[in-house]
């Protein structure tokens, strides 16, 4: 306000002096949204004992009585609301995590196709996320659900993806470890430590000596402990192979065809946005900077890795941010299908106790808790990145 | 051998690894166009009105758009009112384009806007001028679609200019107040908010006072494209120059004239793409109402696909359904693009 405030000819008073008005209208304002709040409020107060619709949270303890169809969680039905919502939860992070990383990887092979320079591949790049970008990702889960449970044929003639696993209307099947998992579990936590503690190192020794950080010997370091646990065990190490029955699947681990469709819906649909995100990021580095790589003679490989990807990361990871915020948003569609997520578990827990306001604000907590996660995340990221270019 | 065909050869095979992604590329249509083509066009039934006929010749069956296209199209809406749904979409559409066009002042813009609005809901609701009342829980299908979507962003405006502004003012209360709204819609899903309205609505409002479904999902979309649309604008905001906002306030306008007048209207040309891509985004994101029990284009085909008898023809009407929003989401960018093309070479 100062800048409006200066050297005034004589002191205004009332309305017409700029810091009674900006603090009058605050107060106004504030006056009607609390009036406002109140008002609801009452009203709801009144509606809750009208339909004598209990209050509190008291109902988090109460038992469910409610089959949830998929849980990494034990899970039965007479375990209380709360879990049920826990179970939920562990649903939609499941959903998300997956559909982050495969949605990802997949947008990178779209944006790469999308600039191929090879006429066949580029033009179905660009068809598919013409096609993708244009159509509901609710249709599409619809679409996919339709395929996974109508089309697929049953057990006896499920077709075989890899060796042992298979597509079927009942789920993808596929083989487990039966015996060692612990072990192998451990040696894969330590390898992969042991390879990110080496990364660190090589980083650290490349800024300090400039010699070159390689990635073998962390590979190394994550294969050894793995290959050593495996040998080991190589007696006990057993894998439970889904048999196809006539009647269905015997053994094996499996995932619903509720979330086999769900993942390859939100990740195809992801992708087509993640693969314009990442070409408009590639494209956002000059020519010159390819020419200089190629005239200090670097290969092809070399110049992308080195040269192309970092600064591409930098344009990319803001709205790449924003896109890992709307697939972890966007697994509430899980309702429309009927995998168990948070959103549709909540549901579930509205329509068994009446408690709208109380289960519906536990969602939006956390769903604000979960996007302000993954956006802290991306902006850890997005620093680490642009600071990377700028030193 | 020419230019071209030099230039195509050595982007088809310049390189091992060209030659290779070319070879895969040719095995992977060889393999599998054939057998689309021959399901989606040879083998298909197109016109045959029975399931029967359809499951006979083995391909996709189309006949089941040309069975169900009515009830695809407007939903549960009765048969014999459903010129009614066509007229009030057509309007609509007619309105939004002449009112978009930039070709009017914004006086005739909000006058045609509001006639519209009235024109549309008699045309839907009746129940007077002799025609029939139907409720709205009876609307549906691709009129029930547009008017959400252009009804959601038509609400938003006002609420996403309040919201922009406020978030960039010099009071600190309402600009905290913007700011916590802003975030906290954007941090949720849009099927939350849907539920909000759809179950909180009635526990907050007096006894007396109902708000139908249709309005309270309409409500839900309003308050939730305005977190968007106030971000998008905000930006446009920032990419007016300042000596705009300087020079108005030299010729003595207040605030609310500096804004509305100058700012604001230089704000909105600016953020035109990033509207645009709102748009197609709320566009699409009206099928989330299905979920709530709105009977949308989606849903209302869902529902024709109940019939046992063409149950198991699904696919053919979930394409032929994304080929309707595809067409709607393309024409939309592409307006939005010759839009921004007509103010650039204005000037």
């Amino acid at each position: 306000m100062s800048a409006v405030a200066v050297s005034p000819v004589r002191a205004a008073r009332g309305w017409s002096d700029p810091g009674f008005r900006a603090l009058a209208t605050q107060v106004i304002v504030l006056a009607l949204l609390a009036g406002t709040i109140a008002f609801l409020a009452t009203n709801l107060v009144g509606n809750l004992e009208a339909r004598s619709i209990r209050t509190g949270f008291g109902f988090l303890w109460q038992a469910a009585g409610f089959e949830i169809g998929q849980s990494f969680i034990a899970w039965s039905p007479s375990a209380s609301f709360g879990r049920a919502l826990l179970v939920g939860l562990l649903n939609t992070l499941v959903v998300a995590s997956l559909g982050i990383v495969l949605s990802t990887l997949a947008g990178f092979v779209v944006g790469i196709a999308s600039l191929s320079r090879n006429p066949l591949v580029s033009p179905l790049a660009r068809l598919y996320v013409e096609l993708v970008r244009n159509t509901p990702l609710l249709l599409q889960l619809y679409l996919w659900y339709a395929v996974l449970t109508q089309m697929l044929p049953a057990a006896s003639a499920a077709p075989q993806l890899l060796p042992g696993v298979y597509l079927a209307k009942s789920g993808l099947h596929f083989p487990v470890l039966q015996h060692g998992a612990g072990p192998l579990l451990a040696a894969v936590f330590a390898g992969a430590l042991a390879f990110a503690g080496h990364g660190f190192w090589a980083r650290r020794r490349a800024e300090r000596t400039g010699m070159p950080a390689r990635l073998w010997p962390g590979l190394l370091l994550l294969a050894l402990p793995i290959a050593a646990v495996a040998l080991e065990h190589a007696a006990t190490i057993s894998f439970d192979v889904p048999r196809p029955t006539r009647f269905g699947f015997s053994g094996g681990g499996m995932i619903t065809p509720e979330l086999t469709a769900l993942l390859i819906g939100l990740s195809l649909y992801n992708a087509a946005f993640i693969g314009e995100i990442l070409r408009a990021g590639i494209l956002s580095v000059g020519r010159g900077q390819l020419e200089a790589a190629a005239a200090l003679a670097l290969s092809r490989g070399q110049s992308l890795r080195l040269v192309v990807i970092p600064q591409a990361m930098k344009v990319a990871v803001p709205p790449l941010a924003s896109q890992y915020l709307n697939l972890a948003k966007n697994t509430s569609l899980a309702i429309a299908i009927g995998y168990p997520d948070l959103m549709s578990i909540g549901n579930t827990i509205i329509n068994q106790t009446g408690q709208a306001v109380e289960v519906i604000a536990i969602l939006m907590c956390v769903y604000l808790a979960l996007s302000l996660a993954i956006s802290a995340f991306m902006n850890w990221y997005n620093a680490r990145v642009a600071l990377k270019g700028a030193s | 051998m020419n230019a071209a065909a030099l230039s195509l050869r050595a982007r088809l095979f310049g390189s091992v690894g060209n030659t290779l992604l070319t070879l895969a590329m040719l095995g992977l249509f060889s393999a599998y166009l054939p057998a689309l083509l021959r399901w989606a066009v040879w083998d298909a039934t197109w016109w045959a009105a029975s399931p029967a006929a359809c499951r006979a010749a083995g391909g996709a069956c189309w006949a089941f758009i040309h069975e169900k296209l009515r009830l695809v199209l407007f939903g549960r809406y009765p048969f014999e009112e459903q010129w009614r749904p066509l007229l009030a979409l057509l309007l609509t559409v007619a309105l939004v384009l002449a009112g978009s066009s930039l070709r009017f002042g914004w006086r005739s813009v909000v006058a045609g806007g509001l006639a519209g609005i009235v024109a549309v809901i008699v045309l839907m609701r009746g129940g007077v001028l002799g025609l029939n009342l139907v409720p709205t829980d009876l609307w549906g299908g691709l009129p029930l679609t547009v008017f959400l979507a252009v009804g959601g962003i038509i609400g938003a405006f006002p609420i996403a200019i309040g919201l922009a502004l406020g978030r960039r003012s010099e009071l600190g209360v309402i600009r905290g107040i913007c700011v916590v709204f802003i975030e906290m819609v954007r941090g949720v899903p849009l099927v939350s908010v849907l539920f909000m309205a759809s179950f909180m609505i009635p526990l907050f409002l007096p006894g007396k006072l109902q708000v139908d479904a249709l309005l309270r999902a309409l409500i839900a979309i309003t308050l939730f494209s305005a977190a968007y649309l106030a971000e998008a604008i905000r930006g446009g905001l920032q990419a007016v120059p300042a000596g705009q906002e300087q020079a108005a306030k030299a010729l003595g306008l207040g605030y609310w004239q500096r804004s509305l007048l100058i700012v604001v209207p230089q704000a909105l040309r600016l953020a035109i793409p990033a509207i645009a891509n709102l748009f197609i985004g709320l566009f699409k994101d009206t099928s989330l109402v299905g979920i709530v029990g709105l009977t949308d284009l989606l849903l209302a085909t869902k529902q024709a696909l109940g019939d046992p008898q063409w149950r198991s023809f699904s696919l053919e009407a979930y394409l032929f359904v994304a080929l309707l929003y595809v067409a709607f989401c393309l024409f939309i960018s592409h307006y939005a693009r010759a839009l921004e093309r007509r103010l650039r070479s204005r000037g």
